[in-house]
């Protein structure tokens, strides 16, 4: 099916079930359902796995497109080091994370997104995909080329340009030929 | 402003019309839950009952919408009858995938608050069937139909049950949770990231849109939206008897015990057309594909660009269309699209392929790509083509002067046009009505599009020994390049003809100034107007939309004509 990288998926899919979590458990919370323990347990996760996924990793292939905003997010997640760049790591946890929400309907949704999001995670952390982050790249120092040492070959003042222009049989010396000397000891 | 009006007027209207529609469903079917027969519904629902169903309206409005903009054969045709009236019509048809996005968005949305409003409903009818209480209304209609089991108004029967059970046990809660699931999964693999990147994870997934709309029909089949039935409301007045609960049905009250039934699913009504639309949709492009279509020569360019140049019976196109093209032996599931290169007047179709992705490389292989010996006509894949699609550019024959802009692969819609120009104006001898064209190609590197300068390389020597060198203008400009490039660019200066693309007309380095192109060609063009055509990114449109309204000035105008190829 090409060359997919899973974990792009699983985070689109994480990241809205993380908000339908929430938005699950502020509803039964709001609305003082039954269980709404659970509810108040989803909020957190909700938001919890949100901020998790937020930041989008860097792809294998390919140009990586940061999410507005991103960068703080992802130092916070770089922090956490092999935790955050597993994605076993990152199934388990949703996988985790999901299971008190089927025990509530306002948050079944929720677990159910979840739940999935864990298992293409799976997938992802099966084929050797890793999480890494997007940091803004640094330019290395503009070197200096050895020909700053030497002195220009044909500084002004310089005779007109119809003597200066050659034929154009030979390109290369004609470019460089200069008219008068310009080193110094002749 | 006027070309605003003329450009986006059509746009804007159809979608006030579309959302006022919305507006008018959700406030109807609203309304329209408050009535009498709902009373008692009402009683244990409060206004969630009408919360859900007005989302729900607007859910079938919706959904009967979304499958129509994808309906690509029928567009067509709609395209070639509308064309004749009226042009602007004819190209609302091309924003399909635009608007096919805004219903989505909509059906989204209205699912989030029908899911809402019967999180409430599930959790009151929960309520109901717990507050055991003789002198609880609520417990009281919950109790009815108990007998018979088929008056009852409470769906929830019993209470040694949990709403989440009652979701997975009722067909509305199964199919509910079913289509939720692939709008979700449709929607979360549908985001611009993954279509860009990983297609066939968005293609695939989205043929969940089959089990969306399957269960979609189904949803109300268990007629779970249940009110009082209108004889039960000749007999039983709700607004009179509601107090009198406690005795409902005994003997000397005007009250007998109210009788409930649930409403037919309606859905069906509403998505059954566009459905039966979309299959004969895929039945026609499966016809079409079958269509036998010869590859009649493979040209490999330089930096991996594949030509084919095909047959196809009875093949119709206009200039800037694209076509979809499916290689059984590669996959039999993809089709990808490509801008056709030819003209119309050509006697067989041609596309430009460039190999950047796995179906393209395998093509190239399949075409011989690897091989230097000539491959015999028989050993080429078979292929199929469905089409051709999209915006005709017929428009740029209307105008007596043209403007061609394209931004990288934004030119290969140009070369039709170009190709169909030349034929035009040339070999047929027609008056055609178009006299000068100015094309202006902006590009990071020209190595990609080399065969692009080939055809321009032909054009210009064609215009000379026809002694009309004038007739097309065009300015290629390189906006990126490495150093070692300019400095040969430097040296080369004065050859006759430009050392990247061997055309006689020079290519220019970095962005073009708009200001000075425009007012040369007003200048040039006193008193007429120019048509200005653009395939490429959104910053150059808004530029070069800025420029066509301040150069309007008396006398020349210019019209711009933002098309998405």
């Amino acid at each position: 099916m090409g060359k997919i990288e899973w974990a792009m998926w699983a985070n689109e899919q994480a990241l809205a079930a993380g908000l339908i979590y929430a938005t699950g458990g502020i509803v039964g919370v709001a609305g003082q359902f039954r269980g709404w323990q659970f509810a108040a347990f989803g909020i957190a996760a909700g938001v919890f796995v949100c901020l998790l996924e937020y930041p989008r990793s860097k792809r294998g292939k390919g140009t990586s497109v940061e999410r507005t905003g991103q960068y703080c997010f992802t130092v916070c997640v770089k922090a956490f080091g092999p935790l955050t760049r597993n994605y076993y790591v990152r199934a388990f946890l949703h996988a985790a994370l999901c299971v008190p929400g089927g025990f509530m309907l306002a948050t079944v949704l929720g677990c159910v997104c979840l739940g999935i999001a864990s298992l293409i995670y799976l997938s992802a952390a099966i084929h050797g995909e890793h999480w890494e982050p997007i940091l803004p790249r640094t330019e290395p120092p503009k070197r200096v080329g050895n020909s700053i040492k030497e002195p220009p070959q044909n500084p002004p003042p310089r005779p007109p340009p119809e003597l200066r222009r050659k034929k154009a049989d030979k390109l290369e010396p004609a470019a460089y030929d200069n008219p008068m000397s310009v080193t110094i000891n002749e | 402003m006027g070309n605003f009006a003329a450009n986006e007027g059509l746009s804007i209207f159809v979608i006030l019309v579309w959302l006022g529609i919305n507006v008018f469903l959700f406030v109807y079917f609203y309304l329209a839950f408050l009535i009498e027969r709902y009373y008692y519904t009402r009683v244990i629902l409060g206004h969630a009952l009408s919360w859900a169903r007005a989302p729900a309206a607007c859910l079938n409005f919706n959904c009967m919408l979304i499958l129509l903009p994808v309906c690509r054969n029928l567009l067509s045709f709609l395209r070639g009858s509308i064309q004749y009236c009226s042009r602007t019509a004819a190209r609302q048809l091309d924003r399909n995938l635009t608007f096919h996005k805004l219903v989505a968005y909509m059906i989204a949305f209205h699912t989030a608050i029908h899911i809402i409003a019967h999180l409430f409903n599930f959790e009151r009818f929960m309520d109901s069937q717990l507050m055991i209480n003789s002198s609880y209304l609520p417990y009281v209609l919950s109790q009815m139909g108990n007998n018979d089991n088929r008056s009852y108004l409470n769906p929830i029967r019993t209470n040694e049950t949990n709403p989440t059970i009652v979701m997975f046990t009722t067909i509305a809660g199964l199919t509910g949770v079913v289509i939720t699931l692939a709008l979700i999964l449709i929607i979360t693999s549908s985001m611009e990231v993954i279509r860009r990147s990983y297609f066939e994870v968005f293609w695939f997934t989205h043929h969940l849109f089959i089990l969306f709309f399957i269960g979609l029909v189904l949803h109300g089949v268990g007629r779970i939206v249940r009110g009082q039935t209108l004889e039960s409301v000749k007999v039983h007045n709700p607004d009179e008897c509601h107090s009198q609960f406690e005795t409902w049905g005994k003997n000397g009250t005007n009250c007998p015990e109210p009788v409930f039934a649930g409403n037919p699913p309606m859905t069906w009504k509403w998505v059954v057309g566009p459905m039966i639309l979309y299959v004969c949709e895929r039945l026609v492009r499966f016809y079409r594909s079958q269509q036998k279509v010869v590859i009649t020569k493979v040209v490999m360019h330089p930096s991996k660009t594949l030509e084919l140049q095909m047959k196809k019976k009875g093949f119709k196109m206009e200039v800037g269309q694209y076509v979809f093209i499916q290689c059984p032996s590669i996959s039999q599931l993809e089709w990808h699209p490509f801008t056709l290169t030819s003209a119309p007047e050509e006697d067989h179709l041609s596309v430009h392929i460039r190999i950047v992705g796995d179906w393209t490389q395998a093509l190239y292989t399949a075409c011989g790509g690897d091989k230097t010996v000539v491959m015999d006509a028989w050993t080429l894949p078979k292929v199929a083509v469905d089409g051709p699609f999209g915006t005709a550019s017929e428009d740029v024959f209307r105008y007596e002067v043209v403007m061609l802009v394209g931004a990288g692969i934004g030119v290969t819609p140009f070369a039709s046009v170009l190709k169909s120009v030349w034929y035009k104006h040339v070999q047929e001898n027609k008056n055609v009505f178009t006299k000068k064209i100015y094309f202006y190609w902006l590009c990071p590197e020209t190595q990609a599009f080399e065969w692009f300068a080939d055809l321009l390389q032909s054009l210009e020597r064609q215009m000379m020994e026809k002694d009309i060198s004038d007739f097309l203008s065009y300015n290629i400009y390189l906006t990126r390049w490495k150093d070692a490039e300019a400095a040969h660019f430097r040296v080369q200066y004065e050859a006759e003809d430009d050392p990247i693309t061997g055309l006689k007309q020079k290519t220019l380095y970095g962005k073009p100034n708009w200001d000075n192109e425009f007012s040369a060609i007003a200048t040039q063009h006193p008193g007429s107007k120019v048509g200005v055509f653009l395939c490429g990114p959104m910053a150059l449109a808004t530029a070069l939309g800025k420029q066509c309204i301040s150069h309007t000035e008396s006398g020349t105008e210019f019209i711009f004509n933002k098309e998405n190829f």
